[in-house]
């Protein structure tokens, strides 16, 4: 699985970052980015799930399920 | 919900029957409009789902925040505060400059960096109650909390916190009240002058030293902008979290299930407290029409007033299932609790935090409480809804 985010929409609510710190990072001005090309490893599938589903603004979409 | 009101076309935020109870009158807007409308203070509209409160939150270029107050100010206030208090109050591009200064003072980083002190505070203000056996969770607890933590990031003694928590009330929860709500606006602006004057000369680590010495395209932040900023930390920093903390005490205190589960699966603690909020979300904002528009089916004018209510909009069953019940491990949770869209709340890492260390600190030391009884819990509204009165004993 890989995960990537819409820098347009991300507009720092840091959800992601708190459920999956591993795989998210955010900057000093709230922005989300994603930590190793936004590989997700196995053991940490569902988790991005939940910060799929916990994304207020809809920026965080999952590809290459 | 009191049927004599007629909450569709001619709502009031103040009524005491909604500050009570907002959630069976938007329950009703929902079904029945869903968007009311009111000519008291001028003409305003409350949109009451999901949707629709998302939606305006988004289109920054019909809906203005210039002036965000749910109450209308008096027209003192642009010669009090002459830029507003960016970047909440700013629309793009002024909003987009004045943001990106402010939120690095608020970054996860320099959060972490005022957890120990929070939490210090926490345990002492706990144990005075645990060891009394009962107390006051809103007025000696959570009241007690985000003022000296603001305090600390505008490197102010906090022995000033209840004169601070004094201005923020008038300004915010008596804003009806036109004098009380210009005094304490004036005292506010009046100690800021002073403060980024003592500043200018010698600098600190704190949040008006940084604005004070950051430039913008080469050039420092005017005046105007910094007392602007200071303002917005100290009047959106405390009432807000405070009620936030006050409320998720009133949960746990009538709902001993939650309380004990949590007590027993702290790991749940982070869920539970977006749960919290979104189904005690203080914050309601507002947003100005700048042009005649029809927004699904209502005749907006040029200049009414938006009552922006983020509450309402997570109490929606359109969005959330079950959206009526608190149910601490929810897992899908788009709450909007902080605002949407790029006004999103730029203390909302220091609210969590504060939150989350004020609830761990009370719990670990009060795991069984309860609302005294007979006791009345009094609650305010409006611009931030929360319990004022909240009077606990400990079992």
């Amino acid at each position: 699985m890989r995960v990537i985010i819409d820098a347009q929409k991300c507009q720092g609510h840091s959800r992601c970052y708190a459920l999956a710190p591993d795989v998210f990072d955010v900057d000093d001005y709230g922005q989300s980015t994603t930590r190793n090309g936004g590989a997700v490893p196995a053991d940490r599938e569902d988790v991005v799930r939940l910060a799929v589903l916990n994304c207020p603004e809809f920026a965080i979409t999952i590809v290459d399920e | 919900m009191t049927t004599t009101h007629d909450w569709a076309n001619d709502y009031d935020v103040m009524d005491p029957d909604y500050v009570r109870d907002p959630f069976s009158v938007w329950d009703h807007l929902r079904e029945q409009c869903p968007i009311a409308h009111s000519e008291r203070r001028g003409s305003s509209w409350l949109p009451t789902t999901y949707e629709d409160v998302s939606t305006i939150a988004h289109d920054v270029t019909h809906f203005s925040s210039r002036n965000v107050s749910v109450i209308p100010p008096s027209a003192d206030d642009e010669n009090a505060i002459p830029v507003g208090v960016p970047p909440i109050s700013a629309d793009p591009p002024e909003h987009t400059w004045t943001r990106r200064l402010l939120l690095p003072s608020f970054s996860h980083k320099r959060v972490a960096e005022y957890e120990t002190m929070t939490r210090e505070l926490c345990a002492g203000l706990a144990s005075e109650i645990a060891a009394r056996g009962h107390g006051d969770g809103a007025a000696e607890y959570a009241q007690q909390i985000p003022v000296r933590v603001i305090a600390k990031v505008l490197g102010v003694p906090g022995d000033e916190a209840d004169t601070f928590t004094g201005w923020v009330r008038d300004v915010l929860e008596f804003a009806h009240i036109r004098e009380r709500r210009d005094a304490g606006r004036d005292a506010l602006v009046a100690y800021m002058f002073e403060l980024i004057e003592e500043r200018r000369d010698n600098p600190g680590e704190d949040l008006i030293s940084t604005l004070l010495h950051t430039e913008v395209d080469g050039a420092p932040v005017p005046d105007a902008y910094v007392l602007g900023t200071a303002a917005l930390t100290l009047i959106a920093g405390v009432d807000t979290t405070w009620s936030a903390i006050g409320s998720s005490l009133w949960h746990l205190a009538t709902h001993p299930e939650d309380r004990q589960r949590l007590v027993a699966e702290p790991t749940l603690l982070p869920t539970a407290i977006e749960e919290l909020l979104r189904a005690y979300s203080p914050v309601t904002m507002a947003r100005i029409v700048t042009e005649d528009i029809e927004f699904k089916g209502c005749p907006m004018h040029e200049g009414d007033r938006i009552i922006l209510n983020f509450p309402a909009a997570n109490r929606d069953p359109k969005a959330f299932v079950d959206a009526d019940k608190v149910i601490i491990d929810r897992e899908q949770n788009r709450h909007v609790a902080f605002g949407i869209g790029i006004h999103r709340c730029a203390g909302s890492n220091l609210a969590r935090m504060e939150l989350r260390v004020a609830l761990e600190e009370w719990l670990r030391r009060m795991p069984d409480f309860e609302v005294a009884p007979g006791a009345e819990v009094t609650w305010a509204g409006g611009q931030v809804r929360g319990p004022r009165t909240l009077p606990v004993v400990v079992k």
